[in-house]
C-alpha cells in the first residue's frame, strides 16, 4: 500500500529526469499534495505561489505562454471550488496548456473534515469546456498517466488521493485517455468506477460471484472524455450499471455514465457515492462504512439494480 | 518630448477616441467610460513604447499587454487596428455573432489580445505569470498589464501584489487607470482604495503617480520603469472617466454596459469629429 499522493510526487521526480518540459506550482502545501520531493529535488522547477490558489491558477496561464507546461497542485476544494473560476476565465476558455492536478479527494481525506473533503470537483472540472477530467485508480495507473496528460494539449484535471490505496494494476498498465477498461468479465451487471472505488468494486465482484452473480468490472479513470462505446456496449451486454465513485452522487462519474446510457443504451443504473450531504471528520475507512462507499454498498446497488432490470424485462 | 511626437501622439489619441465612440455605437453597448479614460496611456504604450507588432505577435520574445480591464478593450481593439493588426471594418461587429471582437478580450479569436480578460483580477496574475516565465527563460521581453480602480477591490490583486514582490518582477510594469469611478458610484463609496500609493509601496513595488493623459509623464513613468531593479514598477495613472465625450466626463453611468442614443449620440460623435457612424 501506497498513497496517492506519494506516488504522484514520485512519478514527477521520474519524469523530470528526463524531460525539462514542466515546472510545478504550489500553494504552500506540498507536504499535502506530494509535491515536497519534487520541490526538494528539483528547486528551480519548483514555484511557490503561497496560500493563493485564485493568482496561482492564473500565472500558471501567464507561465504556459513562455515555453513551459505549469502543473497547478493544491487541494482539490481550491482548485475545484475557490479559484475555479480562474481555471475556467484564465485557462478553459483561453485554452492555454496548464494541467490541475489535485489531492485531498471525498472521503479519503478523513480526518480533516468535510472544508478539505471534495466531493464536488468532479462535476464542477467536467461542466467547464476544454477541462478533460482524469482520476487514476491506484499509483501504477497515476504514474502511466501523468506523461501522457503532459503531452495531451490542452487543459487536464486530475485527482491523485491522500490515504494509503492497495494496488489494482501491475507496473505495465498502459493509460490511454478517454477509455476505460474492463478490469473483470461479467454477465449480469456492470460496476463502472473510479479512483479509490476500483478496488472496492473488485472486492464486491468478487463476492456477488459467491452469490451467483456475474458482475464486469471496469475503471474509467477518464471520466472526460468519457468513454461512451464501453458504456453503451456494457450497458446493451449486462443490461445493468453500477457506478461507484468517492464524490457526491450528482454529476461526477454517476451523473457521466447516466446522461451516456439514456443517450444510448438506456438501461437502470445505481449510483453508489456520497449521497448529497456532507460528511464529517474520520478515520477514511470508518466514513467509507457510514457514507456507503464500502464494497458491501456496492453489492447491494447491484442487487438493486439486478431488481429493476428484472423489473423492466417482466415489463418487456 | 519632441513636438513631432507630441502631435503625432495626439492623432493617434484622437483618433483612438473616435473609435471607441464609433465601436460603441456599432455594438450598441460596451464600457465607453473605462475606454476612453485610458487612450493616452494605450497610445503612448503602442506607438512609443513596447515592441509588439502583426509580425512578431508570436515571437516568443514579443513584449506583452494584458489588458486586465478587460471591459475596456474597445481601446485595445482600437489601437490594434492602427498597429494593423486587423481592419477598421471589424469594429462594426463587435458583440456581434460571428465578429472577430467579442464583448471581452479572446486571444483566440482578435490578433493581437494576450488574454481572454474581462473578470476582474486574473489579466494582473496572468501578466505576473508571463513575467515569471519571461525571467526564467531568460528573456528580455517586458510586461505591461493595465488595471482598473475598481478592479483592486479583487482580493487576487492583492495576493498577485505579494507574488510581483516576492518574485522581484523587474520586467512587468502595471498601470491603474485611476479615473475614480467604478460601476456603480465613486470608488471612495464603494470601498476606499487610499491611500492606494502607500499600499503598493508597502506591497514592495516602485511606485509612481502620473496624470495619465499626460503623455510627456506617461513617457517618464515608463522611462523610469526600466531603470527600476529587483521588484515591479506600478503607475498610478490619474485619469478622468469618460475622458473626450464632455457629457461622459464623470459620470458614471458611462461605465456601463450602454451607448449613446438620440441626441447624446449625435453630439459623442459630433465631439470625435463625425457627422455619423457610417
Amino acid at each position: 500500500m501506497t498513497t496517492m499522493r506519494e506516488a504522484f510526487g514520485e512519478a514527477l521526480i521520474e519524469l523530470a529526469r528526463t524531460r525539462d518540459d514542466f515546472v510545478v506550482l504550489d500553494a504552500d502545501v506540498a507536504g499535502g499534495t506530494g509535491t515536497a520531493v519534487f520541490r526538494d529535488a528539483f528547486p528551480e522547477r519548483f514555484i511557490q505561489c503561497a496560500i493563493a490558489e485564485q493568482n496561482m491558477m492564473s500565472v500558471a496561464a501567464g507561465l504556459s505562454t513562455t515555453g513551459v507546461v505549469p502543473i497547478v497542485t493544491c487541494y482539490a476544494v481550491f482548485a475545484s471550488m475557490r479559484a475555479v473560476e480562474q481555471a475556467r476565465n484564465s485557462i478553459a476558455y483561453p485554452e492555454f496548456n496548464v494541467k490541475v492536478i489535485a489531492s485531498h479527494l471525498g472521503l479519503d481525506v478523513g480526518p480533516d473534515g468535510p472544508t478539505h473533503q471534495a466531493i464536488e470537483d468532479i462535476a464542477i472540472y467536467r461542466a467547464i469546456p476544454n477541462f478533460r477530467v482524469v482520476a487514476p485508480a491506484d499509483p501504477f495507473e497515476l504514474k502511466k498517466a501523468l506523461p501522457v496528460i503532459l503531452d495531451t494539449e490542452g487543459p487536464v484535471y486530475m485527482r491523485t488521493g491522500r490515504s494509503p490505496v492497495p494496488y489494482v494494476f501491475d507496473r505495465d498498465v498502459e493509460f490511454e485517455l478517454g477509455r476505460g477498461k474492463v478490469l473483470r468479465e461479467g454477465m449480469d451487471v456492470t460496476i463502472i468506477a473510479v479512483g479509490v472505488m476500483v478496488h472496492r468494486a473488485l472486492d464486491a465482484a468478487e463476492v456477488l460471484e459467491g452469490e451467483g452473480v456475474s458482475a464486469r468490472v471496469v475503471n474509467m479513470s477518464t471520466i472526460k472524455p468519457i468513454d461512451r462505446e464501453l458504456i453503451a456496449e456494457s450497458a446493451s451486454r449486462t443490461g445493468a450499471l453500477v457506478t461507484a465513485e468517492d464524490h457526491n452522487v450528482i454529476g461526477g462519474l454517476g451523473g457521466a455514465v447516466s446522461e451516456v446510457v439514456t443517450s444510448t443504451v438506456p438501461v437502470p443504473v445505481e449510483r453508489v457515492g456520497i449521497r448529497d450531504r456532507f460528511a464529517e471528520s474520520g478515520d477514511p475507512n470508518d466514513l467509507a462504512e457510514k457514507y456507503g462507499l464500502t464494497a458491501e454498498a456496492i453489492c447491494a446497488a447491484a442487487k438493486r439494480v439486478l431488481e429493476r432490470k428484472a423489473a423492466v424485462s417482466a415489463c418487456g | 518630448m519632441s513636438e513631432d511626437i507630441y502631435i503625432e501622439l495626439s492623432q493617434k489619441a484622437k483618433e483612438l477616441r473616435k473609435y471607441i465612440i464609433l465601436m460603441n455605437c456599432y455594438a450598441g453597448s460596451g464600457h465607453p467610460g473605462g475606454a476612453l479614460s485610458s487612450v493616452e496611456i494605450i497610445t503612448y504604450l503602442f506607438h512609443r513604447e513596447i515592441s509588439f507588432f502583426p509580425d512578431n505577435r508570436n515571437d516568443p520574445d514579443r513584449d506583452r499587454f494584458v489588458l486586465s480591464k478587460g471591459h475596456s478593450c474597445p481601446v485595445l481593439y482600437g489601437v490594434l487596428a492602427q498597429k494593423g493588426f486587423f481592419g477598421v471594418e471589424e469594429f462594426k461587429r463587435l458583440r456581434h455573432v460571428e465578429g472577430m471582437l467579442q464583448g471581452h478580450p479572446d486571444r483566440l479569436k482578435t490578433p493581437g489580445v494576450e488574454f481572454n480578460s474581462g473578470s476582474l483580477g486574473q489579466g494582473f496574475s496572468f501578466a505576473l505569470g508571463c513575467a515569471l516565465g519571461g525571467k526564467r527563460a531568460g528573456r528580455g521581453f517586458r510586461v505591461y498589464v493595465l488595471l482598473g480602480d475598481g478592479e483592486l477591490n479583487e482580493g487576487q490583486v492583492w495576493e498577485g501584489m505579494m507574488f510581483g514582490a516576492h518574485y522581484r518582477l523587474d520586467n512587468l510594469v502595471a498601470i491603474v487607470d485611476y479615473n475614480k469611478y467604478q460601476s456603480d458610484d465613486l470608488c471612495s463609496n464603494v470601498t476606499a482604495l487610499e491611500p492606494l500609493a502607500e499600499k503598493f509601496t508597502a506591497f514592495g513595488w516602485h511606485t509612481m503617480e502620473i496624470d495619465g493623459h499626460s503623455f510627456q509623464e506617461i513617457g517618464d513613468a515608463f522611462k523610469e520603469a526600466r531603470t527600476v531593479k529587483g521588484r515591479p514598477s506600478v503607475i498610478i495613472a490619474h485619469t478622468v472617466k469618460g475622458k473626450g465625450i464632455s457629457f461622459m466626463e464623470n459620470n458614471p453611468v458611462w461605465h456601463g454596459s450602454l451607448a449613446p442614443q438620440g441626441e447624446e449620440r449625435v453630439r459623442a460623435l459630433r465631439e470625435c469629429g463625425l457627422d455619423d457612424i457610417g
